[in-house]
């Protein structure tokens, strides 16, 4: 297997000497899924803006092979733009810097839409779709850039728990079905135990654990990041063995 | 001014955007016969046949002109006095158009106008210190440049020095060298001679049309075609610096880069609108929101419309200031009158609606 996100001894910092984070390593392979948990503040946009090649290391290595997506989380746009003149944008890189965009990639986002089902949304407003679309709509403003990763911004926070199982679902459909790489940011451990095939851990400003979702998401690490007791409950229903990760400090002198 | 579509439902909303580059075209047509009947306008009214034979014997050559059927009073009405004003008007709405088009896209905000960053408050400064000084024509327009520009390299200084990413460093650098800028207009007005120059630089303040002539016209094209043609073909990128700026850069563009090219060539047109005409406010302002309303929010299609309706806008508003009264009124009031007004009309209309213009 390839990697297509390999990191080392990797560190930023914005202003000299103030390290948002350094010496993190962790290996991703190409069309597996990595979910990043950290507490607020911890420098996961950091992290997402040096994959995403936004900016630059300050020491460390960082190879990402293809061309990373990103799909933010929450998106608005004050200007009314239709779906698809939002997902045209996503050839940005195919358009020369005095040209518009032509038939060619007109036609890259409406297939990109329909691939989603979202074809008969292209003239509507953005702003009109439900949450739902509106992700599929980013992601496939992904998709159209040629992505071969895509990077996602807590694409189940504000979501009511029907709706965070969709997106939870088309996350993985992104990986299994399209063969794209995928990382993704969360709040929620049972999301990352759900779908994702390696978990990174933000622990502390040195201190990063990467490895199998699995091993990775144990009650010590979760404890430690969250700073507040946390369970991993195992349970059986209908036959399927279901795992759920919980917080069980409620109460605690910490809190 | 043009009718602004009712666009309630979403059905019709579809509808209007299929057509929305015949509006365009519908635009332009509008444009041509604006600027057609302003020919005819005015104290010795000229009738259509003439101004379009006026017009033809001016740009054919020699063998190919038609026959001249119009009085001599008519051909130096329209060519000397008309022609090169109503040229202005258009040069400076559509490149005012554009220009706010442009910046209310590329910073996300409806409010934002070319006077933003402190470059028309610049260039007037500039003009204003020719005109103390009793500089030549030339030296007010080079003077008036240079206003606009430092104005530029103040708000960028500015900005840089905040060293945030972003907008807001953009705009309140904007805020503080129009505030500074604007406190000199005070200081020249106050050292001003109160009978010979004050009225002057009121008037220039103002901003007026009325001193129109070919070699004003002359001054302002080139920057306004040359910026303004550059700015449409970026039109499709500011689509791409509306959106958040992680997000943009994602998608590989580089905003820094781009913004700060976009904000040089808005400076270029606006010092060279202010070099010739004075301050002109709020066309920058409204007249994205109107041509929102007539071709939806894409800055592809918005620009060109931005730019048709700025021409249509000063040149009809400029009509009105010298035909209404037998004292003209200086467009610059003109402006602010009717564009105060639109303005709440507009906003009142789309606070519900996101400012788009076109959404259900």
């Amino acid at each position: 297997m390839t990697a297509a996100i390999e990191f080392d001894r990797l560190g930023h910092c914005y202003q000299r000497d103030h390290w948002v984070f350094r010496d993190y390593a962790a290996r991703l392979e190409r069309g597996r899924i990595a979910a990043l948990l950290g507490r607020n503040g911890r420098g996961k946009t950091t992290l997402l803006r040096l994959l995403l090649g936004v900016i630059f290391p300050t020491r460390g290595e960082l190879r990402v092979v293809g061309r990373a997506a990103f799909a933010p989380q929450n998106f608005q746009c004050a200007i009314g733009y239709s779906t698809l003149d939002l997902v045209l944008m996503g050839r940005a890189r195919n358009v020369g810097l005095l040209s518009q965009p032509s038939r060619r990639d007109e036609e890259a986002a409406l297939a990109a839409l329909d691939r989603f089902g979202l074809a008969g949304k292209a003239r509507q407003m953005f702003e009109q779709l439900s949450g739902g679309q509106k992700q599929l709509a980013l992601i496939a403003r992904a998709l159209v850039s040629q992505a071969d990763i895509i990077v996602l911004d807590e694409p189940a926070a504000a979501l009511d728990m029907k709706n965070q199982i969709l997106a939870l679902e088309r996350i993985a459909s992104l990986a299994r079905d399209h063969g794209l790489t995928v990382v993704f940011t969360t709040h929620h451990p049972t999301h990352a135990l759900e779908i994702a095939d390696e978990a990174w851990l933000m622990l502390d400003r040195c201190d990063f654990v990467a490895g199998p979702a699995d091993e990775v998401l144990s009650e010590a690490n979760l404890t430690r990041l969250y700073d507040t007791p946390m369970k991993r409950l195992v349970f059986e229903h209908e036959g399927r063995r279901m795992e759920t990760i919980t917080p069980i400090g409620r109460g605690a002198p910490s809190l | 001014m043009t009718t602004l579509p009712d666009c309630a439902t979403e059905a019709r909303a579809t509808a209007f955007r299929r057509f929305a580059l015949p509006r365009n075209a519908a635009l332009a047509l509008l444009l041509v016969a604006v600027f057609l009947a302003s020919l005819g306008l005015g104290p010795y009214p000229a009738p259509l046949g003439h101004i379009i034979k006026i017009l033809f014997s001016l740009c054919l050559p020699e063998s190919w002109r038609p026959t001249a059927d119009w009085s001599a009073v008519e051909q130096t009405v329209v060519q000397v006095i008309r022609l090169p004003r109503i040229l202005l008007a258009a040069l400076a709405g559509a490149g005012l158009g554009l220009c706010g088009a442009s910046l209310q896209g590329m910073m996300r905000n409806p409010l934002v106008g070319p006077d933003l960053l402190g470059i028309s408050s610049g260039a007037a400064c500039g003009g204003m210190i020719a005109i103390l000084f009793d500089w030549p024509d030339w030296a007010l327009v080079a003077s008036a440049f240079s206003g606009g520009f430092v104005a530029l390299l103040a708000a960028w200084a500015l900005a840089r020095a905040a060293r945030g990413a972003g907008l807001l460093p953009i705009i309140l650098a904007g805020v503080v060298v129009s505030a500074f800028f604007t406190a000199l207009h005070g200081l020249i007005q106050y050292t001003a001679d109160a009978e010979s120059k004050l009225p002057a630089l009121v008037y220039w303040l103002i901003g007026s049309f009325a001193a129109a002539n070919a070699h004003k016209v002359a001054i302002l094209a080139p920057p306004v075609l040359c910026a303004g043609a550059l700015l449409l073909l970026l039109r499709w990128r500011i689509n791409l610096l509306s959106l958040d700026e992680m997000d943009a850069q994602a998608l590989g563009e580089r905003t820094g880069a781009l913004r700060w090219l976009v904000l040089a060539l808005v400076a270029l047109i606006v010092a060279a609108q202010v070099s010739v005409s004075g301050i002109v406010g709020w066309v920058g302002l409204i007249v994205p929101h109107v041509a929102r309303m007539i071709v939806g929010a894409d800055h592809r299609r918005l620009l060109p419309a931005s730019a048709m309706t700025g021409a249509i806008f000063l040149i009809a508003a400029d009509d009105i200031g010298r035909t209404l009264s037998a004292q003209e009124l200086p467009i610059g009031i003109l402006t602010a009158l009717v564009g105060a007004p639109v303005f709440a009309l507009l906003f009142w209309r789309n606070q519900a609606r996101n400012w788009t213009g076109d959404r259900a």
